[in-house]
Protein backbone atom coordinates (compact mmCIF):
# COMPACT_ATOMS: atom_id res chain seq x y z
CA UNK A 1 0.00 0.00 0.00
CA UNK A 2 1.53 3.42 -0.92
CA UNK A 3 -0.01 5.79 1.59
CA UNK A 4 0.92 10.12 1.31
CA UNK A 5 0.54 11.83 4.86
CA UNK A 6 -0.67 15.48 3.86
CA UNK A 7 1.93 17.79 6.35
CA UNK A 8 0.26 21.56 7.27
CA UNK A 9 3.43 23.20 8.89
CA UNK A 10 1.10 25.59 11.81
CA UNK A 11 2.02 27.67 14.64
CA UNK A 12 2.72 25.73 18.15
CA UNK A 13 -0.39 25.93 20.11
CA UNK A 14 0.71 28.40 22.71
CA UNK A 15 1.64 31.00 19.69
CA UNK A 16 0.67 34.43 20.44
CA UNK A 17 -1.11 35.57 17.07
CA UNK A 18 -0.17 39.13 15.31
CA UNK A 19 -0.29 40.24 12.48
CA UNK A 20 1.86 42.51 10.20
CA UNK A 21 1.93 44.91 7.10
CA UNK A 22 -0.84 46.77 8.07
CA UNK A 23 -3.26 43.65 9.03
CA UNK A 24 -2.82 41.44 5.98
CA UNK A 25 -0.16 38.95 6.94
CA UNK A 26 0.49 36.26 10.24
CA UNK A 27 3.51 37.91 12.18
CA UNK A 28 5.50 34.58 12.05
CA UNK A 29 8.27 36.36 14.80
CA UNK A 30 8.95 34.49 17.53
CA UNK A 31 6.32 31.71 16.39
CA UNK A 32 7.50 27.92 16.74
CA UNK A 33 6.09 25.90 14.13
CA UNK A 34 5.00 22.33 14.35
CA UNK A 35 3.05 19.40 12.28
CA UNK A 36 -0.32 20.36 12.22
CA UNK A 37 -2.03 18.09 15.36
CA UNK A 38 -4.52 16.33 13.53
CA UNK A 39 -1.87 15.50 10.41
CA UNK A 40 0.59 14.15 13.53
CA UNK A 41 -2.53 11.61 14.22
CA UNK A 42 -2.29 10.55 10.97
CA UNK A 43 1.40 10.09 10.29
CA UNK A 44 1.45 8.19 13.62
CA UNK A 45 -1.43 5.86 12.17
CA UNK A 46 0.67 5.83 9.09
CA UNK A 47 3.04 4.48 10.60
CA UNK A 48 1.11 1.47 12.11
CA UNK A 49 0.22 0.59 8.72
CA UNK A 50 3.63 -0.04 7.26
CA UNK A 51 4.80 -1.86 10.60
CA UNK A 52 2.10 -4.19 10.79
CA UNK A 53 0.71 -4.00 7.28
CA UNK A 54 3.65 -3.29 5.14
CA UNK A 55 3.56 0.35 3.42
CA UNK A 56 5.63 2.71 2.30
CA UNK A 57 4.72 6.56 3.68
CA UNK A 58 5.39 9.51 2.05
CA UNK A 59 4.85 13.17 3.43
CA UNK A 60 4.21 16.15 1.48
CA UNK A 61 3.31 19.67 2.17
CA UNK A 62 2.50 22.38 0.03
CA UNK A 63 4.95 25.42 1.16
CA UNK A 64 8.06 27.30 1.06
CA UNK A 65 11.62 26.01 2.15
CA UNK A 66 10.63 27.21 5.43
CA UNK A 67 8.54 24.24 6.03
CA UNK A 68 11.47 21.89 5.54
CA UNK A 69 12.42 21.09 9.42
CA UNK A 70 8.38 20.25 9.57
CA UNK A 71 9.04 17.71 6.82
CA UNK A 72 12.11 16.39 8.48
CA UNK A 73 10.79 15.99 11.96
CA UNK A 74 7.79 13.68 9.75
CA UNK A 75 11.03 11.81 8.85
CA UNK A 76 12.54 11.45 11.74
CA UNK A 77 9.39 9.96 13.10
CA UNK A 78 9.34 7.38 10.60
CA UNK A 79 8.24 8.45 7.01
CA UNK A 80 10.04 7.05 4.33
CA UNK A 81 10.89 10.25 1.58
CA UNK A 82 9.52 13.64 1.95
CA UNK A 83 7.74 15.85 -0.94
CA UNK A 84 7.93 19.75 -0.78
CA UNK A 85 5.93 21.94 -3.61
CA UNK A 86 7.08 24.78 -4.06
CA UNK A 87 4.83 27.63 -3.25
CA UNK A 88 3.42 29.62 -0.83
CA UNK A 89 -0.26 28.21 0.12
CA UNK A 90 -2.17 31.14 0.58
CA UNK A 91 -5.68 29.11 -0.71
CA UNK A 92 -7.19 25.31 0.43
CA UNK A 93 -8.37 24.90 -3.60
CA UNK A 94 -4.97 25.85 -4.70
CA UNK A 95 -3.10 23.85 -2.20
CA UNK A 96 -5.72 20.56 -3.25
CA UNK A 97 -4.58 20.67 -6.67
CA UNK A 98 -1.09 20.97 -6.01
CA UNK A 99 -1.71 17.85 -3.74
CA UNK A 100 -3.52 15.87 -6.61
CA UNK A 101 -0.77 16.56 -8.92
CA UNK A 102 1.47 14.84 -5.80
CA UNK A 103 -1.51 12.29 -5.92
CA UNK A 104 -1.78 11.17 -9.78
CA UNK A 105 1.84 11.21 -10.12
CA UNK A 106 2.51 9.07 -6.91
CA UNK A 107 -0.40 6.12 -7.82
CA UNK A 108 -1.37 6.82 -3.61
CA UNK A 109 -3.88 4.08 -2.70
CA UNK A 110 -3.77 6.28 0.66
CA UNK A 111 -4.06 9.45 1.47
CA UNK A 112 -3.83 10.82 5.04
CA UNK A 113 -4.78 14.51 6.02
CA UNK A 114 -5.81 16.23 9.09
CA UNK A 115 -9.75 16.99 9.26
CA UNK A 116 -8.82 20.39 9.66
CA UNK A 117 -5.35 22.76 9.95
CA UNK A 118 -5.38 24.78 13.33
CA UNK A 119 -3.82 28.24 11.63
CA UNK A 120 -6.72 28.68 8.78
CA UNK A 121 -9.02 26.31 9.78
CA UNK A 122 -10.12 25.83 6.11
CA UNK A 123 -10.83 22.25 6.58
CA UNK A 124 -11.23 22.08 2.91
CA UNK A 125 -8.10 20.45 1.47
CA UNK A 126 -8.64 16.83 2.15
CA UNK A 127 -12.32 16.99 0.49
CA UNK A 128 -11.21 18.69 -2.31
CA UNK A 129 -8.34 16.77 -2.90
CA UNK A 130 -10.73 13.56 -2.63
CA UNK A 131 -12.93 14.85 -4.81
CA UNK A 132 -10.36 16.23 -7.77
CA UNK A 133 -9.09 12.69 -7.60
CA UNK A 134 -11.91 10.68 -7.65
CA UNK A 135 -10.90 9.29 -4.38
CA UNK A 136 -13.44 7.98 -1.82
CA UNK A 137 -12.96 10.16 1.29
CA UNK A 138 -14.40 10.00 5.26
CA UNK A 139 -13.51 13.32 7.00
CA UNK A 140 -13.42 13.58 10.78
CA UNK A 141 -12.21 10.13 10.71
CA UNK A 142 -11.62 8.32 13.56
CA UNK A 143 -10.69 4.86 12.89
CA UNK A 144 -9.68 3.01 9.97
CA UNK A 145 -8.60 -0.25 8.90
CA UNK A 146 -7.89 -1.26 5.15
CA UNK A 147 -7.70 -4.96 4.14
CA UNK A 148 -7.23 -5.18 0.45
CA UNK A 149 -8.53 -2.61 -1.37
CA UNK A 150 -11.51 -2.63 1.17
CA UNK A 151 -11.65 -0.01 3.85
CA UNK A 152 -13.92 0.61 7.01
CA UNK A 153 -13.29 3.71 8.49
CA UNK A 154 -15.45 5.81 11.29
CA UNK A 155 -16.60 9.10 11.48
CA UNK A 156 -17.20 11.46 14.22
CA UNK A 157 -20.71 13.03 13.79
CA UNK A 158 -22.46 15.48 15.42
CA UNK A 159 -24.15 13.67 18.94
CA UNK A 160 -22.20 10.27 17.97
CA UNK A 161 -20.25 7.85 15.29
CA UNK A 162 -20.89 6.39 11.70
CA UNK A 163 -19.20 3.23 10.59
CA UNK A 164 -18.19 3.66 6.79
CA UNK A 165 -16.98 0.87 4.33
CA UNK A 166 -15.53 2.21 0.90
CA UNK A 167 -12.77 1.37 -0.90
CA UNK A 168 -9.09 2.80 -2.05
CA UNK A 169 -8.53 5.18 -3.35
CA UNK A 170 -9.46 6.66 -0.40
CA UNK A 171 -8.72 10.25 1.33
CA UNK A 172 -9.18 10.58 4.79
CA UNK A 173 -9.54 14.12 7.31
CA UNK A 174 -7.94 12.40 10.33
CA UNK A 175 -8.09 13.31 13.80
CA UNK A 176 -7.37 12.11 17.34
CA UNK A 177 -8.80 8.78 17.55
CA UNK A 178 -6.84 7.21 14.38
CA UNK A 179 -4.44 6.81 17.56
CA UNK A 180 -4.47 8.23 20.93
CA UNK A 181 -2.31 10.98 22.48
CA UNK A 182 0.03 8.62 24.43
CA UNK A 183 0.75 7.02 20.67
CA UNK A 184 2.09 9.79 19.19
CA UNK A 185 5.85 9.60 18.65
CA UNK A 186 8.84 11.88 19.77
CA UNK A 187 11.62 11.84 17.61
CA UNK A 188 14.91 9.90 18.68
CA UNK A 189 18.49 10.49 18.08
CA UNK A 190 18.69 7.78 15.59
CA UNK A 191 15.41 9.19 13.82
CA UNK A 192 16.69 12.84 13.52
CA UNK A 193 19.85 11.28 12.33
CA UNK A 194 18.50 8.82 9.40
CA UNK A 195 15.94 11.53 8.85
CA UNK A 196 18.96 13.57 7.13
CA UNK A 197 19.79 11.24 5.07
CA UNK A 198 16.51 10.22 3.76
CA UNK A 199 14.91 12.35 0.26
CA UNK A 200 13.12 15.26 0.46
CA UNK A 201 11.97 16.07 -3.27
CA UNK A 202 11.29 19.83 -3.95
CA UNK A 203 8.92 19.81 -6.61
CA UNK A 204 8.03 23.69 -9.01
CA UNK A 205 4.15 23.96 -8.55
CA UNK A 206 1.32 24.01 -11.10
CA UNK A 207 -0.66 26.80 -12.23
CA UNK A 208 -3.51 27.63 -9.83
CA UNK A 209 -5.07 30.55 -9.41
CA UNK A 210 -6.54 31.22 -5.92
CA UNK A 211 -10.43 30.58 -5.27
CA UNK A 212 -10.13 32.57 -1.94
CA UNK A 213 -8.03 35.02 -0.60
CA UNK A 214 -7.50 36.40 3.14
CA UNK A 215 -7.08 40.22 2.79
CA UNK A 216 -6.86 41.51 6.26
CA UNK A 217 -6.68 40.31 9.66
CA UNK A 218 -8.39 41.02 12.96
CA UNK A 219 -7.93 40.22 16.57
CA UNK A 220 -11.27 39.49 18.85
CA UNK A 221 -11.97 43.08 21.03
CA UNK A 222 -10.37 43.05 24.42
CA UNK A 223 -12.73 41.00 26.95
CA UNK A 224 -13.81 42.90 29.82
CA UNK A 225 -13.36 42.18 33.78
CA UNK A 226 -14.96 39.12 34.88
CA UNK A 227 -17.59 39.51 36.90
CA UNK A 228 -17.33 37.57 40.12
CA UNK A 229 -19.92 36.12 42.12
CA UNK A 230 -19.49 35.25 46.00
CA UNK A 231 -20.13 31.03 46.05
CA UNK A 232 -22.78 31.88 49.05
CA UNK A 233 -24.68 33.42 46.58
CA UNK A 234 -25.71 31.74 44.03
CA UNK A 235 -29.10 33.52 43.22
CA UNK A 236 -27.17 36.46 42.03
CA UNK A 237 -25.48 33.83 39.56
CA UNK A 238 -28.72 32.79 38.22
CA UNK A 239 -30.30 36.34 38.06
CA UNK A 240 -27.21 37.47 36.13
CA UNK A 241 -27.33 34.70 33.55
CA UNK A 242 -31.48 35.33 33.59
CA UNK A 243 -31.62 39.10 33.66
CA UNK A 244 -28.24 40.27 32.68
CA UNK A 245 -26.72 37.51 30.05
CA UNK A 246 -30.02 36.20 28.86
CA UNK A 247 -28.81 32.92 28.44
CA UNK A 248 -31.11 30.69 30.97
CA UNK B 1 -30.14 33.39 -9.55
CA UNK B 2 -31.62 33.01 -6.25
CA UNK B 3 -29.35 31.77 -2.95
CA UNK B 4 -29.28 28.54 -2.29
CA UNK B 5 -29.69 27.24 1.24
CA UNK B 6 -28.72 23.43 2.29
CA UNK B 7 -31.06 22.19 5.30
CA UNK B 8 -30.83 19.40 8.09
CA UNK B 9 -32.77 17.60 9.54
CA UNK B 10 -32.94 14.80 12.15
CA UNK B 11 -35.76 12.29 12.05
CA UNK B 12 -37.35 14.66 9.79
CA UNK B 13 -37.64 17.83 12.37
CA UNK B 14 -35.43 20.33 10.89
CA UNK B 15 -32.77 21.38 13.43
CA UNK B 16 -32.25 25.13 14.84
CA UNK B 17 -29.20 25.49 12.67
CA UNK B 18 -31.19 25.05 9.35
CA UNK B 19 -33.14 28.13 10.22
CA UNK B 20 -30.29 30.30 11.35
CA UNK B 21 -28.87 29.54 7.90
CA UNK B 22 -31.74 30.63 6.10
CA UNK B 23 -31.53 33.46 8.28
CA UNK B 24 -28.05 33.99 6.74
CA UNK B 25 -29.24 33.55 3.20
CA UNK B 26 -31.52 35.69 2.95
CA UNK B 27 -30.01 38.50 4.48
CA UNK B 28 -27.42 37.63 1.65
CA UNK B 29 -30.50 37.21 -0.72
CA UNK B 30 -31.10 41.00 0.04
CA UNK B 31 -27.95 41.67 -0.66
CA UNK B 32 -28.27 40.69 -3.76
CA UNK B 33 -31.67 41.23 -4.47
CA UNK B 34 -32.63 37.70 -5.00
CA UNK B 35 -34.56 35.04 -3.47
CA UNK B 36 -33.70 32.62 -1.09
CA UNK B 37 -34.80 28.19 -1.67
CA UNK B 38 -33.81 25.90 0.43
CA UNK B 39 -32.84 22.41 -0.30
CA UNK B 40 -34.64 20.21 2.47
CA UNK B 41 -34.19 15.88 1.77
CA UNK B 42 -36.57 13.94 4.01
CA UNK B 43 -38.06 16.71 6.47
CA UNK B 44 -41.33 17.81 7.48
CA UNK B 45 -42.85 21.09 8.02
CA UNK B 46 -40.81 22.58 5.59
CA UNK B 47 -43.01 25.65 4.78
CA UNK B 48 -42.15 26.63 8.05
CA UNK B 49 -38.78 27.85 6.55
CA UNK B 50 -40.89 30.86 5.00
CA UNK B 51 -40.78 32.09 8.64
CA UNK B 52 -36.90 33.12 7.97
CA UNK B 53 -36.88 34.24 4.64
CA UNK B 54 -37.31 31.21 1.92
CA UNK B 55 -39.36 31.57 -0.67
CA UNK B 56 -38.80 28.31 -2.57
CA UNK B 57 -38.33 25.06 -0.91
CA UNK B 58 -37.07 21.89 -3.16
CA UNK B 59 -38.50 18.91 -1.25
CA UNK B 60 -36.51 16.05 -1.84
CA UNK B 61 -38.40 12.54 -0.38
CA UNK B 62 -36.66 9.40 -1.08
CA UNK B 63 -36.63 6.62 1.09
CA UNK B 64 -33.46 5.34 -0.34
CA UNK B 65 -31.73 8.35 1.37
CA UNK B 66 -31.51 7.29 4.88
CA UNK B 67 -28.10 8.04 5.62
CA UNK B 68 -25.98 11.56 4.67
CA UNK B 69 -23.47 10.27 2.03
CA UNK B 70 -20.94 13.39 1.28
CA UNK B 71 -21.41 12.24 -2.57
CA UNK B 72 -25.16 11.60 -2.76
CA UNK B 73 -25.59 15.07 -1.11
CA UNK B 74 -23.27 16.83 -3.07
CA UNK B 75 -24.39 15.62 -5.97
CA UNK B 76 -28.07 16.97 -5.04
CA UNK B 77 -26.64 20.31 -4.26
CA UNK B 78 -24.93 20.04 -8.03
CA UNK B 79 -28.19 19.64 -9.35
CA UNK B 80 -30.44 22.29 -7.40
CA UNK B 81 -27.65 24.56 -7.72
CA UNK B 82 -27.77 23.95 -12.02
CA UNK B 83 -32.06 23.76 -11.93
CA UNK B 84 -32.07 27.27 -9.52
CA UNK B 85 -28.59 28.58 -11.52
CA UNK B 86 -27.51 29.86 -8.52
CA UNK B 87 -24.37 31.28 -7.32
CA UNK B 88 -24.27 31.35 -3.82
CA UNK B 89 -24.94 28.25 -1.79
CA UNK B 90 -25.20 28.21 2.57
CA UNK B 91 -24.70 25.90 4.39
CA UNK B 92 -24.21 25.39 8.36
CA UNK B 93 -21.25 24.17 10.38
CA UNK B 94 -22.29 20.93 10.94
CA UNK B 95 -20.25 17.86 10.75
CA UNK B 96 -22.39 16.89 7.87
CA UNK B 97 -21.68 20.53 6.09
CA UNK B 98 -18.45 20.49 6.96
CA UNK B 99 -17.75 17.07 5.09
CA UNK B 100 -20.04 18.05 2.26
CA UNK B 101 -18.70 21.57 1.25
CA UNK B 102 -15.56 20.98 -0.12
CA UNK B 103 -16.44 18.20 -2.05
CA UNK B 104 -19.53 20.51 -3.49
CA UNK B 105 -17.17 22.98 -4.13
CA UNK B 106 -15.39 20.79 -6.55
CA UNK B 107 -17.66 19.95 -8.69
CA UNK B 108 -19.18 23.43 -8.97
CA UNK B 109 -15.69 25.18 -8.99
CA UNK B 110 -16.23 27.47 -6.50
CA UNK B 111 -14.60 29.32 -3.62
CA UNK B 112 -15.93 28.18 -0.23
CA UNK B 113 -15.36 29.59 3.08
CA UNK B 114 -15.77 28.06 6.58
CA UNK B 115 -16.83 29.55 9.89
CA UNK B 116 -18.23 32.43 8.14
CA UNK B 117 -19.53 34.65 11.50
CA UNK B 118 -21.44 37.67 9.72
CA UNK B 119 -23.27 38.28 6.59
CA UNK B 120 -21.00 39.51 3.56
CA UNK B 121 -20.07 43.02 4.36
CA UNK B 122 -19.67 43.42 0.30
CA UNK B 123 -21.04 41.51 -2.52
CA UNK B 124 -18.87 42.67 -5.35
CA UNK B 125 -16.07 41.20 -4.38
CA UNK B 126 -17.97 38.96 -2.39
CA UNK B 127 -16.26 39.85 1.14
CA UNK B 128 -17.09 37.87 4.29
CA UNK B 129 -16.01 37.42 7.77
CA UNK B 130 -14.15 34.47 9.20
CA UNK B 131 -12.58 32.82 11.96
CA UNK B 132 -9.00 32.10 11.62
CA UNK B 133 -6.53 30.96 13.99
CA UNK B 134 -8.56 28.75 16.04
CA UNK B 135 -10.90 31.83 17.63
CA UNK B 136 -7.93 33.70 18.50
CA UNK B 137 -8.27 36.62 15.19
CA UNK B 138 -10.75 36.88 12.23
CA UNK B 139 -9.87 37.35 8.82
CA UNK B 140 -12.23 39.28 5.80
CA UNK B 141 -11.98 36.76 2.85
CA UNK B 142 -13.19 37.65 -0.61
CA UNK B 143 -14.32 35.02 -2.89
CA UNK B 144 -13.13 35.24 -6.72
CA UNK B 145 -14.75 32.49 -8.04
CA UNK B 146 -17.72 32.62 -10.08
CA UNK B 147 -19.66 30.32 -7.40
CA UNK B 148 -19.48 30.47 -3.87
CA UNK B 149 -20.00 28.20 -0.66
CA UNK B 150 -20.20 29.57 2.41
CA UNK B 151 -20.36 27.86 6.33
CA UNK B 152 -21.81 29.86 8.43
CA UNK B 153 -20.50 29.27 12.18
CA UNK B 154 -23.32 27.93 14.54
CA UNK B 155 -25.09 30.31 16.51
CA UNK B 156 -22.77 33.03 15.10
CA UNK B 157 -25.79 34.61 13.27
CA UNK B 158 -28.49 33.67 15.05
CA UNK B 159 -32.61 33.43 14.25
CA UNK B 160 -33.73 36.23 11.94
CA UNK B 161 -37.84 35.95 11.74
CA UNK B 162 -38.58 37.14 7.75
CA UNK B 163 -42.37 36.15 6.97
CA UNK B 164 -42.25 34.85 3.65
CA UNK B 165 -44.52 32.22 2.31
CA UNK B 166 -42.47 29.28 0.89
CA UNK B 167 -43.60 27.93 -2.10
CA UNK B 168 -42.99 23.96 -1.90
CA UNK B 169 -41.75 22.47 -5.22
CA UNK B 170 -41.08 18.54 -4.76
CA UNK B 171 -37.34 17.87 -6.33
CA UNK B 172 -36.59 14.62 -7.49
CA UNK B 173 -32.89 14.42 -8.45
CA UNK B 174 -30.78 11.80 -9.49
CA UNK B 175 -29.24 9.30 -7.09
CA UNK B 176 -25.75 7.78 -8.13
CA UNK B 177 -24.10 4.98 -6.41
CA UNK B 178 -21.84 6.89 -4.37
CA UNK B 179 -19.27 4.18 -3.47
CA UNK B 180 -19.34 4.48 0.27
CA UNK B 181 -21.77 2.73 2.63
CA UNK B 182 -22.99 3.68 5.87
CA UNK B 183 -23.13 0.59 7.78
CA UNK B 184 -24.26 1.54 11.43
CA UNK B 185 -25.02 4.52 13.01
CA UNK B 186 -24.31 5.14 17.05
CA UNK B 187 -26.24 8.08 18.58
CA UNK B 188 -27.11 8.23 22.10
CA UNK B 189 -30.80 9.58 21.51
CA UNK B 190 -31.63 11.14 24.53
CA UNK B 191 -28.33 13.31 24.32
CA UNK B 192 -27.62 16.88 23.22
CA UNK B 193 -25.08 16.97 21.18
CA UNK B 194 -22.18 20.17 21.57
CA UNK B 195 -22.48 21.05 17.71
CA UNK B 196 -26.52 21.57 18.58
CA UNK B 197 -26.02 22.85 22.08
CA UNK B 198 -27.16 26.26 23.38
CA UNK B 199 -25.55 25.50 26.96
CA UNK B 200 -22.72 23.34 27.27
CA UNK B 201 -21.11 22.11 30.62
CA UNK B 202 -17.60 21.23 30.96
CA UNK B 203 -15.78 19.52 33.35
CA UNK B 204 -11.71 19.70 33.91
CA UNK B 205 -9.34 17.91 35.88
CA UNK B 206 -10.34 19.84 38.84
CA UNK B 207 -13.05 16.96 39.49
CA UNK B 208 -10.64 14.27 40.41
CA UNK B 209 -11.68 11.58 38.49
CA UNK B 210 -14.66 9.64 36.32
CA UNK B 211 -16.59 8.88 39.30
CA UNK B 212 -17.44 12.31 39.72
CA UNK B 213 -18.99 13.09 36.42
CA UNK B 214 -21.99 12.97 38.00
CA UNK B 215 -22.15 16.89 39.14
CA UNK B 216 -21.59 17.77 35.29
CA UNK B 217 -24.26 15.14 34.06
CA UNK B 218 -26.63 16.89 36.37
CA UNK B 219 -25.84 20.23 35.99
CA UNK B 220 -26.56 19.73 31.94
CA UNK B 221 -29.63 17.78 32.94
CA UNK B 222 -31.66 20.48 34.38
CA UNK B 223 -30.10 23.17 32.18
CA UNK B 224 -30.88 21.21 28.71
CA UNK B 225 -27.01 21.03 28.23
CA UNK B 226 -24.39 19.33 26.16
CA UNK B 227 -21.20 17.87 28.25
CA UNK B 228 -18.19 18.37 27.35
CA UNK B 229 -14.22 18.08 28.90
CA UNK B 230 -10.97 19.51 28.63
CA UNK B 231 -8.24 17.45 26.82
CA UNK B 232 -6.38 15.64 29.54
CA UNK B 233 -9.97 14.89 30.78
CA UNK B 234 -10.45 12.87 27.42
CA UNK B 235 -6.73 11.58 27.43
CA UNK B 236 -7.10 9.95 30.50
CA UNK B 237 -9.93 8.59 29.28
CA UNK B 238 -12.71 10.12 31.88
CA UNK B 239 -14.88 10.99 28.90
CA UNK B 240 -14.78 9.93 25.44
CA UNK B 241 -13.21 11.93 22.57
CA UNK B 242 -16.24 13.15 21.67
CA UNK B 243 -16.54 15.11 24.91
CA UNK B 244 -12.85 17.20 24.26
CA UNK B 245 -13.43 20.25 23.24
CA UNK B 246 -10.66 23.30 22.64
CA UNK B 247 -7.87 23.96 19.90
CA UNK B 248 -7.37 20.70 18.93
CA UNK B 249 -11.04 19.14 19.70
CA UNK B 250 -14.47 20.10 19.02
CA UNK B 251 -14.92 23.99 18.46
CA UNK B 252 -18.15 25.31 20.66
CA UNK B 253 -20.29 28.05 20.10
CA UNK B 254 -22.90 27.88 22.37
CA UNK B 255 -25.02 30.54 23.92
CA UNK B 256 -23.57 29.77 27.75
CA UNK B 257 -20.13 28.03 28.16
CA UNK B 258 -19.88 27.10 31.94
CA UNK B 259 -16.13 25.96 32.46
CA UNK B 260 -15.96 23.78 35.71
CA UNK B 261 -12.53 22.69 37.18
CA UNK B 262 -11.05 23.73 33.89
CA UNK B 263 -7.84 25.91 34.52
CA UNK B 264 -7.99 28.10 31.18
CA UNK B 265 -5.04 26.91 28.88
CA UNK B 266 -4.71 29.40 25.63
CA UNK B 267 -5.69 25.73 23.38
CA UNK B 268 -9.05 25.46 25.92
CA UNK B 269 -9.67 28.58 25.60
CA UNK B 270 -9.05 28.90 21.62
CA UNK B 271 -11.92 25.90 21.16
CA UNK B 272 -14.30 27.95 23.14
CA UNK B 273 -13.87 31.30 22.86
CA UNK B 274 -16.52 31.82 20.27
CA UNK B 275 -19.02 30.59 22.86
CA UNK B 276 -21.21 33.95 24.11
CA UNK B 277 -21.32 33.99 27.68
CA UNK B 278 -18.74 32.23 29.90
CA UNK B 279 -18.75 31.06 33.55
CA UNK B 280 -16.00 29.64 35.68
CA UNK B 281 -16.25 27.75 38.46
CA UNK B 282 -12.36 27.04 39.63
CA UNK B 283 -10.78 27.06 43.60
CA UNK B 284 -7.98 29.05 42.20
CA UNK B 285 -8.42 32.78 41.88
CA UNK B 286 -5.19 33.03 39.56
CA UNK B 287 -6.30 30.61 37.05
CA UNK B 288 -6.80 31.73 33.39
CA UNK B 289 -9.91 31.09 32.98
CA UNK B 290 -11.08 34.11 35.08
CA UNK B 291 -9.60 36.43 32.51
CA UNK B 292 -12.03 35.10 29.69
CA UNK B 293 -14.75 34.51 31.94
CA UNK B 294 -17.78 36.82 32.00
CA UNK B 295 -18.76 35.29 35.52
CA UNK B 296 -16.87 33.65 37.59
CA UNK B 297 -17.62 31.80 41.10
CA UNK B 298 -14.28 30.99 43.24
CA UNK B 299 -14.80 28.04 44.98
CA UNK B 300 -14.72 24.33 45.16
CA UNK B 301 -16.97 22.46 42.23
CA UNK B 302 -17.95 19.58 44.48
CA UNK B 303 -19.49 22.08 47.38
CA UNK B 304 -21.06 24.43 44.53
CA UNK B 305 -22.27 22.82 41.77
CA UNK B 306 -24.96 20.64 43.53
CA UNK B 307 -26.05 23.71 44.99
CA UNK B 308 -26.14 25.00 41.10
CA UNK B 309 -28.07 22.46 40.18
CA UNK B 310 -30.37 22.55 42.98
CA UNK B 311 -30.99 26.05 43.02
CA UNK B 312 -31.88 26.18 39.10
CA UNK B 313 -34.18 22.92 39.33
CA UNK B 314 -36.48 25.45 41.90
CA UNK B 315 -35.67 28.50 38.97
CA UNK B 316 -36.64 26.23 35.99
CA UNK B 317 -39.61 25.01 37.93
CA UNK B 318 -40.67 28.86 38.86
CA UNK B 319 -40.04 29.92 35.14
CA UNK B 320 -41.62 26.80 33.07
C1 LIG C 1 -0.67 20.71 21.24
C2 LIG C 1 -1.62 20.89 22.37
C3 LIG C 1 -2.99 20.97 22.10
C4 LIG C 1 -3.90 21.13 23.15
N1 LIG C 1 -5.23 21.20 22.86
C5 LIG C 1 -6.12 21.31 23.87
C6 LIG C 1 -7.51 21.37 23.61
O1 LIG C 1 -7.97 21.32 22.47
N2 LIG C 1 -8.37 21.46 24.66
C7 LIG C 1 -7.93 21.49 25.95
O2 LIG C 1 -8.77 21.56 26.86
N3 LIG C 1 -6.62 21.45 26.22
C8 LIG C 1 -5.72 21.34 25.21
N4 LIG C 1 -4.39 21.25 25.52
C9 LIG C 1 -4.00 21.09 26.92
C10 LIG C 1 -3.91 22.41 27.67
O3 LIG C 1 -2.64 22.99 27.46
C11 LIG C 1 -4.13 22.17 29.18
O4 LIG C 1 -3.16 21.24 29.62
C12 LIG C 1 -5.50 21.63 29.52
O5 LIG C 1 -6.51 22.40 28.91
C13 LIG C 1 -5.68 21.63 31.03
O6 LIG C 1 -6.84 20.94 31.37
P1 LIG C 1 -7.62 21.24 32.71
O7 LIG C 1 -7.90 22.68 32.77
O8 LIG C 1 -8.74 20.29 32.77
O9 LIG C 1 -6.57 20.78 33.81
P2 LIG C 1 -5.62 21.62 34.78
O10 LIG C 1 -4.78 22.57 34.02
O11 LIG C 1 -4.97 20.60 35.62
O12 LIG C 1 -6.62 22.49 35.62
C14 LIG C 1 -7.46 22.01 36.60
C15 LIG C 1 -8.11 23.21 37.25
O13 LIG C 1 -9.07 22.76 38.19
C16 LIG C 1 -9.02 23.61 39.31
N5 LIG C 1 -9.54 22.85 40.46
C17 LIG C 1 -8.93 21.89 41.18
N6 LIG C 1 -9.76 21.42 42.13
C18 LIG C 1 -10.93 22.08 42.00
C19 LIG C 1 -12.15 22.04 42.69
N7 LIG C 1 -12.38 21.20 43.71
N8 LIG C 1 -13.12 22.88 42.30
C20 LIG C 1 -12.94 23.77 41.26
N9 LIG C 1 -11.79 23.82 40.59
C21 LIG C 1 -10.79 23.00 40.94
C22 LIG C 1 -7.57 24.00 39.44
O14 LIG C 1 -7.45 25.22 40.15
C23 LIG C 1 -7.15 24.12 37.99
O15 LIG C 1 -7.30 25.45 37.52
C24 LIG C 1 -3.45 21.16 24.49
C25 LIG C 1 -2.09 21.10 24.75
C26 LIG C 1 -1.18 20.98 23.72
C27 LIG C 1 0.27 20.92 24.04
N1 LIG D 1 -0.02 23.49 2.65
C1 LIG D 1 -0.37 22.21 2.89
N2 LIG D 1 0.47 21.20 2.55
C2 LIG D 1 0.12 19.91 2.78
N3 LIG D 1 -1.03 19.54 3.35
C3 LIG D 1 -1.89 20.50 3.70
C4 LIG D 1 -1.62 21.88 3.49
N4 LIG D 1 -2.67 22.60 3.96
C5 LIG D 1 -3.55 21.70 4.44
N5 LIG D 1 -3.10 20.43 4.29
C6 LIG D 1 -3.75 19.18 4.72
O1 LIG D 1 -5.15 19.38 4.78
C7 LIG D 1 -5.63 19.26 6.12
C8 LIG D 1 -6.76 20.22 6.36
O2 LIG D 1 -6.31 21.54 6.16
P1 LIG D 1 -7.28 22.78 5.93
O3 LIG D 1 -8.20 22.43 4.82
O4 LIG D 1 -6.35 23.88 5.61
O5 LIG D 1 -8.00 22.98 7.23
C9 LIG D 1 -4.40 19.46 6.98
O6 LIG D 1 -4.56 18.83 8.24
C10 LIG D 1 -3.32 18.82 6.13
O7 LIG D 1 -3.34 17.41 6.25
Amino acid sequence: MKILVCISHVPDTTSKINFTDGDTKFDTNGVQFVINPNDEFGLTRAMWFKEKQGASVDVVNVGGPETEPTLRKALAIGADSAIRVNTAATDGYAVAQQLATVVKDGQYDLVIAGRESIDYNGGMVPGMLAALTGASFVTNCVSLEVDGSNATAVREIDGGKETIATSLPLVIGGQKGLVEESDLRIPNMRGIMMARQKPLKVLEPINTSDATAAKSFEKPAPKGAVTLVDADNLDELISLLHNEAKVI
Amino acid sequence: MSVLVYTESDKGQLKKISFEVASYAKAVADLMNTTVTAVAINAQNVESLGNYGVSKVLNITNDAIKNFNVNTHASILEQAVKQENATVVILSSSADSRYLAPVLAVKLEAGYVSNVVEKPSNISPFTVKRTAFTNKAFSQTEINNGHKIIGVSNNSYGLVENTTTAQVEAFSPNIEDSGITVTSVDKASNQVSIADAEVVVSGGRGLKGPENWGLIEDLAEVLGAATACSKPVSDLGWRPHSEHVGQTGKPVASNLYIAIGISGAIQHLAGINASKVKVVINTDPEAPFFKAADYGIVGDAFEIVPKLTEKLKEFKAQNA
